[in-house]
């Protein structure tokens, strides 16, 4: 049986001898949300504007349910498409916006107004079908936007960084709506970003792209808890990056000082140069005398609240550590700020060879 | 305050100098007796405008609009996917085609028309080539006529509707095209939903350069074209230059003036905000 959803096998994509999407494989399970993160410049839109059809693939295929599409031309695909500038058509009310693809699928005229009434009751703009787009709000264009790409109900919904534009209360906002919306409609849909936040909230499974190529597929909790290599680790949220040793399979050299992991990837002898990545929310700040093992001395030279948490910068021998404390905390210990120890939480942190 | 408001007086001042004084002079001429020994003896009479009312200049006037709105079409509907699909080149190849374009400005009315008759004559290259492809059955040449004054022309106004076109048009949003490709719009499709919606402003402009242009084509119609088929602004011509009766020419300009005010006037309403 073939799988159900997208499959992606080798796409490849060069303009002259530049490589913006170098030999990616990957699988969408069907009504999956999966997005794209990686910063700008790393190819994340030029593969998605494969999948839509828009951009013609240099190697590689492109199946959809165990379909090859990889020749098949975007108004053929039935994959909607939001992009980040929307695109709306101007010369179009809100409802015509919706209806395009209708129209051009001849749907009838009943129909169509049943189907443009059902979504403009989805976004919650009912009142609005009569309006030019250009009196809407850029909230309301957003959702415009989205019912005119539901409207051919997809096989595929694909989203363009669609909320970037968006001031950061309303993008909060239309964030868990599209999530809403896309677990209610069961619609696979494949998400562009370069806002770490978006794409752990928002994601099923995250696709961590760098330089046109795949550097991590997993859930956001994998990607934040395990990261595959130092640039996931380090894009993804604060991390502490720290050049070790691998000493037996349950211990590190950091620094100096014996740290004890959870696992270190098998195959790896004593004395290989690894790097050890840890979150700072692992990482507790203690009064030098309190320390127990998995510690390294230093001296808090900077904290600052941030929200609900105190984030501090330690010292330790002229290399940096981020940790965080609670406020509580971190009053007890401000006394004692020049002598202090990093705890890391045992078991926590990743051991990273690449 | 005073100041700025003493500035934006110049467009009237410029406009004054160079539209409302010639045209209240050529109306004051076109009230005017003929002088055979000079220009124009200042009285005031309906001579001139009682001299149109005949078939013959109704019919000019008629064949000139005609004309003039037909090859406007013929020049948009050429004009409009080509300045498309320029501006879909990479900017270097669109600066060369536009410059290339331009060139073709500055050759003079006169040897364009020509041109075109020695390329239309019966040795010239278009009928031999005709002729040998077998769509015609003889070379026989192809001026004077009606067909070689359209698309000489066509040729001549083509470049103003592509300069005219082009700023919209490069300016076109990639992804609104690339929105109702996938909604489900084949580029055919795409274009006509679309690209002419978001050019309709640019597009009657465009139009109504090429028919304005058309209307005061001279050399073209008085070297490719019939007697029959002469535009007003022959018969214009032919009335001061050859008839001496500058009046009457005064007074076709007048009419034609103001079957050019109705077109602007028609554009300004099909370009109207809904």
């Amino acid at each position: 049986m073939t799988p159900s959803g997208l499959e992606l096998r080798g796409l490849r994509k060069s303009y002259g001898t530049y490589l913006a999407v170098d030999d990616v494989s990957l699988q969408v399970p069907a009504g999956q949300f999966v997005c794209f993160l990686g910063p700008s410049g790393c190819g994340k839109t030029t593969l998605l504007r494969m999948i839509a059809g828009l951009e013609a693939p240099t190697a590689g295929r492109l199946l959809l349910n165990g379909l090859d599409l990889t020749a098949t031309p975007a108004h053929q695909r039935n994959f909607a498409m939001v992009f980040q500038a929307l695109a709306l058509f101007p010369f179009l009310t809100v409802e015509e916006n919706i209806a395009y693809s209708l129209r051009l699928r001849n749907v009838a005229r009943q129909e169509r107004q049943r189907r443009v009434s059902e979504l403009l009751a989805l976004i919650k703009l009912s009142d609005c079908g009569s309006r030019r787009v250009e009196q809407l709000s850029g909230g309301q264009r957003q959702r415009v936007a989205i019912a005119r790409a539901l409207a051919q109900e997809p096989m595929l919904f694909l989203l363009d960084e669609p909320l970037s534009a968006l001031d950061a209360k309303l993008r909060d906002h239309m964030q868990i709506e599209l999530r809403l919306l896309q677990q209610k409609l069961r619609l696979t849909t494949i998400l562009v970003t370069h806002d770490q936040r978006e794409a752990l909230t928002l994601g099923d499974s995250i696709v961590v792209l760098a330089d046109g190529r795949v550097q991590q597929i997993g859930s956001p909790s994998d990607i934040y808890r395990r990261p595959a290599n130092r640039f996931v680790a380090g894009f993804i949220g604060q991390c502490n990056l720290m050049e070790a040793e691998v000493l037996d399979s349950r211990h590190l050299s950091v620094w100096g000082r014996v740290v004890e992991v959870a696992a270190v990837p098998g195959g790896l002898i004593k004395g290989t140069p690894v790097t050890f990545s840890i979150r700072p929310e692992d990482i507790h700040v203690v009064p030098r005398e309190d320390a127990a093992s998995n510690a390294l001395p230093g001296r808090v030279s900077f904290a600052r609240e941030v929200g609900e948490r105190v984030e501090l910068r330690i010292d330790c021998n002229g290399r940096e550590v981020i940790g965080a404390a609670s406020p509580a905390d971190w009053a007890a210990l401000a006394g004692s700020a020049d002598a202090v120890s990093v705890q890391l939480r045992a078991g926590a942190g990743t051991v990273l060879t690449c | 305050m005073l100041r700025v408001a003493a500035w934006l007086t110049w467009p009237a001042v410029v406009l004054c100098a160079t539209v409302l004084v010639p045209f209240l002079l050529l109306l004051r001429i076109s009230f005017a007796a003929p002088d055979p020994s000079g220009l124009w003896i200042p009285v005031v009479t309906l001579d001139a405008y009682r001299g149109l009312l005949n078939r013959e200049f109704a019919g000019a006037l008629l064949y000139s609009l005609a004309m003039a709105l037909l090859v406007a079409a013929v020049t948009v509907s050429i004009g409009f996917p080509f300045t498309y699909l320029m501006t879909r080149l990479n900017r270097r190849a669109q600066v060369v085609w536009l410059v290339f374009l331009l060139m073709s400005l500055s050759l003079s009315d006169v040897l364009n028309a020509f041109s075109w008759q020695v390329m239309l004559s019966k040795r010239g290259g278009f009928v031999s080539l005709l002729a040998a492809l077998g769509i015609v059955a003889r070379p026989e040449s192809l001026t004077p006529g009606d067909g070689a004054v359209w698309a000489s022309l066509v040729y001549g106004v083509l470049p103003f509707a592509v300069v005219t076109l082009y700023p919209a048009l490069s300016r076109l949003p990639p992804e609104i095209v690339e929105a109702a490709r996938t909604l489900g719009a084949s580029p055919g499709r795409a274009f006509r939903n679309v690209v002419i919606p978001m050019c309709r402003g640019p597009l009657v402009a465009a139009f109504v350069i090429s028919a304005v242009l058309v209307l005061g084509a001279y050399v073209s119609p008085l070297v490719l074209g019939r007697p029959q088929s002469w535009t007003l602004a022959v018969l214009i011509g032919n009335a001061a230059l050859a008839g001496h009766d500058v009046p009457r020419a005064a007074a076709m300009s007048v009419c034609m003036l103001v079957a050019v005010s109705l077109l602007g006037g028609v554009s300004a309403w099909a370009t109207r905000r809904r």
